[in-house]
């Protein structure tokens, strides 16, 4: 896109435009996915509470709480303790916000549909994520108030620990692609839901849930939320924190809720690809005609923020079943439990990968990149690989 | 390395860190009421916990000095607040003692069917505010939507939803409204099953019993040393129970029915097979075992107020109403002693031949189990302090009066 307008206008405006309305699309998705879930998470709690929530605010069903909620916060007071570091007190709600935000740039939502389409996207998105215990460690520290500070110390140690695990079962489907491209991944998933890495082996299928255990873990969701545990700290580290820097805290989390919900989309469930190939049944490729793929694509975007959706509400689901763990059975979760059974199932699919290269049962040769592996130097052979060009922009095939 | 055992913990001595003193209160979503708890602590175990309470005394005591006998029923319903019934009941028992005065068998089965519903109403609030102290939202919820039909059917009987000043001295303000043994029958029988998706969602639940197994284990010995009563002294295995083995001006109230007192022995609770089973890292006298007392005494109760809603029936006779309000208190003194929900509550009153007694002395069951908390918590993590205080199940109402 930016190439094509770059025959218009200069090329450093065509791509600082584009950057600009990707970014701002990026921005609307996550806020509105975020808006929306908190919605939803209030809706399903009531549910599961036996109760109605929000009925008031937009209906009957209380759409509108979300932005009644945001305004709220934005009229209130904004306070700085006084014991407090203001310049940290003040920039670590941002922190937070702005690293779980930057992940996005790497996360594709349909085929080629990407900010910023990385051949390390994986590790771009665990390194950025990781930023986000910053935030929190300055916004406990910076409070000047021992609860805040315990809550942070927590939070600090359950994140950082369950980076470990999450990673390492993150590497068994990367593993199973031999790429770290999330589009590769995708496209690799493409045809039937048998196709999906899920159900790939059975050590994917066992690593799924542990990569679902640490999600839930590093992004502070009960049952692993003490850092911000209601009945013990208060609020943890965001007890100081009230009217929009405190929503900024919030947007944060539900973000990094989206985040990895979208990565186990993407590297266990297909994808954008649904259960069923409609596209492929349809005939709507690119081959077809340009809007045709768009128009499969946008089936893609979907289907994959469906999927998203759906994990999201179990996550939602989980937290309002279970009591809570303490800290120390948190570290023992993570260490001695999640992290030998990651590296049990990698060694595992490590051995399935070399036992049945062309996978066992389920890998039918359906459409497009079903049992595609990239491979560098087949991708350097067929022209895949970017080439420096003059200006030393980077293209795709 | 020098490493010492303070508790379950090790905690390493050479490596110099300061001791934290960290206030939990007095506003605190899980302490129970306004009670400040001071932790001196080391990271996060927590070396000693001192109680402070008196945010919420009112006095109690001193207006019983000023007021008649009956005039001080209202002040009883804020005591346990949320088990209003029972603290009439202990009053007028203890004025009705000095009075000489027997109520009829008709009344002690209404009062009977009344003190086991607010039972059952204030173990509902003091296990699923447990649950809502370790992070479990949702069972809060559902206990609190059977405590409203209990509540519902208290306020057709006198208007009240909390404070009900229901159970008086000579009777019972008013009697029940037609069709009101129907209700609570209806009532009854549909509460099983929450009491089951309420094991499913605590008493059976992986991290619960995570988190309240083998944590503030209070030994029989200390127990009794200390005056705990109710589910805390039957959660450590002591078979005691006013109901049964208090004083007879008390226990006539429940001659002839049939109900398990519930503490573990040999190893096993009445009708055990009926429950959940016990998990096998529970240890007698943890928080895991008082909650599941309290969970099984609430089947207890349903028993017991089946029955008295027959026997109450079938009796014949008048329900006793109040006795004068400037009815004069004879000369000498009452102690008496009742099994409220969350332990033994006792009421003192002397009386000098006037209206107004001369001296009331209200024995709260909560500031005797609260008094065992610092024992308790020595040497567990910040994580178990709600448990812990939570299992003891405190109001401070009572403990401040």
């Amino acid at each position: 896109m930016a190439e094509y307008l770059s025959q218009y206008i200069p090329y450093w405006i065509a791509y600082a435009l584009i950057g600009l309305i990707q970014a701002g699309l990026l921005l609307a998705l996550m806020l509105v996915t975020v808006a929306v879930f908190t919605w939803v998470e209030r809706k399903v709690s009531a549910r599961i509470q036996d109760r109605l929530g929000p009925t008031r605010r937009g209906g009957r069903f209380g759409w509108l709480q979300p932005p009644a909620d945001g305004i709220k916060l934005l009229l209130k007071e904004d306070l700085v303790p006084k014991n407090a570091d203001a310049f940290f007190f003040r920039i670590a709600p941002y922190i937070c916000f702005c690293t779980t935000l930057c992940v996005f740039m790497a996360i594709p939502f349909a085929d080629g549909w990407v900010a910023e389409r990385l051949n390390t996207g994986i590790f771009f998105v665990l390194a950025i994520a990781g930023l986000g215990v910053f935030g929190v460690v300055m916004a406990g520290y910076s409070s000047g108030s021992k609860w805040s500070l315990f809550g942070a110390m927590r939070e600090a140690t359950q994140v950082i620990s369950y980076e470990v695990p999450m990673a390492m079962a993150l590497v068994v489907p990367v593993m199973v692609a031999g790429t770290m491209d999330l589009v590769t991944i995708g496209n690799m998933q493409a045809g039937w839901f048998t196709n999906w890495f899920i159900f790939h082996d059975p050590f994917t299928f066992i690593v799924f849930w542990v990569y679902f255990t640490c999600a839930v873990a590093s992004t502070n969701r009960a049952p692993f939320d003490l850092p911000e545990a209601e009945s013990e700290l208060v609020a943890g580290f965001m007890t100081e924190y009230s009217g929009f820097r405190w929503a900024i805290f919030f947007m944060a989390e539900y973000g990094s809720m989206l985040v990895v919900s979208c990565l186990a989309v993407i590297l266990f469930f297909g994808a954008w690809n649904g259960p069923i190939p409609v596209t492929q049944f349809l005939g709507l490729t690119n081959d077809l005609h340009p809007i045709a793929g768009f128009a499969a694509n946008l089936l893609g975007l979907a289907n994959c923020l469906i999927k998203a959706c759906i994990c999201m509400t179990v996550i939602v689901w989980v937290r309002w079943s279970l009591p809570r763990l303490r800290i120390d059975q948190v570290m023992a979760t993570c260490w001695k439990y999640c992290v030998p059974l990651a590296a049990a199932m990698l060694l595992g699919a490590m051995l399935w990968s070399y036992a049945f290269p062309a996978g066992l049962l389920f890998r039918n040769q359906a459409f497009g990149y079903a049992s595609e592996k990239s491979d560098v130097m087949s991708d350097i052979k067929n022209g895949k690989v970017a080439r420096a060009e003059k200006g030393g922009r980077q293209t795709w095939k | 390395m020098a490493i010492e055992k303070i508790g379950r913990n090790p905690v390493e001595q050479d490596v110099y860190t300061d001791e934290m003193l960290l206030n939990m209160g007095p506003q605190h979503p899980s302490t129970h009421g306004v009670l400040r708890l001071l932790l001196r602590t080391d990271g996060e175990i927590v070396l000693e916990a001192t109680p402070h309470i008196g945010y919420l005394h009112r006095c109690a005591e001193k207006i019983g000095e000023k007021v008649t006998a009956r005039q001080f029923i209202p002040y009883t319903d804020r005591l346990d607040y949320l088990a209003s019934m029972n603290m009439n009941l202990g009053w007028a028992l203890a004025v009705e003692k000095l009075l000489g005065l027997e109520v009829s068998k008709k009344t002690q089965h209404l009062r009977v069917i009344m003190c086991e519903l607010n039972r059952i109403a204030s173990h509902l609030v003091a296990a699923c505010t447990y649950g809502l102290d370790l992070g479990s939202f949702t069972p809060f919820v559902w206990a609190f939507r059977e405590r409203e039909k209990i509540v519902n059917l208290f306020e057709s009987v006198c208007g009240a939803r909390l404070t009900y000043s229901y159970l008086t001295v000579g009777g019972v303000t008013a009697d029940l409204p037609n069709g009101w043994l129907g209700e609570c029958e209806g009532f009854l029988d549909q509460f099983n099953r929450s009491v089951d998706e309420l094991h499913a969602l605590l008493t059976s639940n992986a991290i619960f019993i995570r988190r309240t197994a083998g944590i503030g284990v209070l030994s029989p010995e200390m127990a009794i040393a200390y005056g705990c009563t109710g589910p805390v002294l039957r959660g450590s295995g002591v078979d005691w129970d006013l109901r049964r083995d208090g004083d007879p001006w008390y226990t006539q109230m429940y001659d002839g029915y049939e109900f398990d007192i519930i503490a573990e022995t040999n190893g096993r609770y009445p009708n055990y097979q009926d429950y959940p089973p016990i998990p096998s890292v529970a240890v007698l006298g943890d928080c895991w075992h008082r909650f599941y007392v309290r969970m099984l005494e609430v089947m207890q109760s349903i028993r017991i107020i089946r029955q008295a809603m027959d026997r109450y029936s079938s009796a014949d006779g008048e329900v006793g109403g109040p006795v004068k309000i400037k009815e004069k208190l004879a000369k000498g003194q009452v102690y008496l002693e009742t099994e409220a929900p969350k332990g033994q509550m006792g009421f003192m009153v002397v009386g000098n031949g006037t209206a107004i007694p001369w001296r009331t002395r209200i024995r709260s069951s909560s500031f005797c189990n609260l008094s065992v908390t610092s024992e308790l918590c020595r040497g567990c993590l910040i994580g178990d302090m709600p448990a812990v205080v939570g299992s003891l199940d405190i109001v401070l109402g009572e403990i401040d009066r």
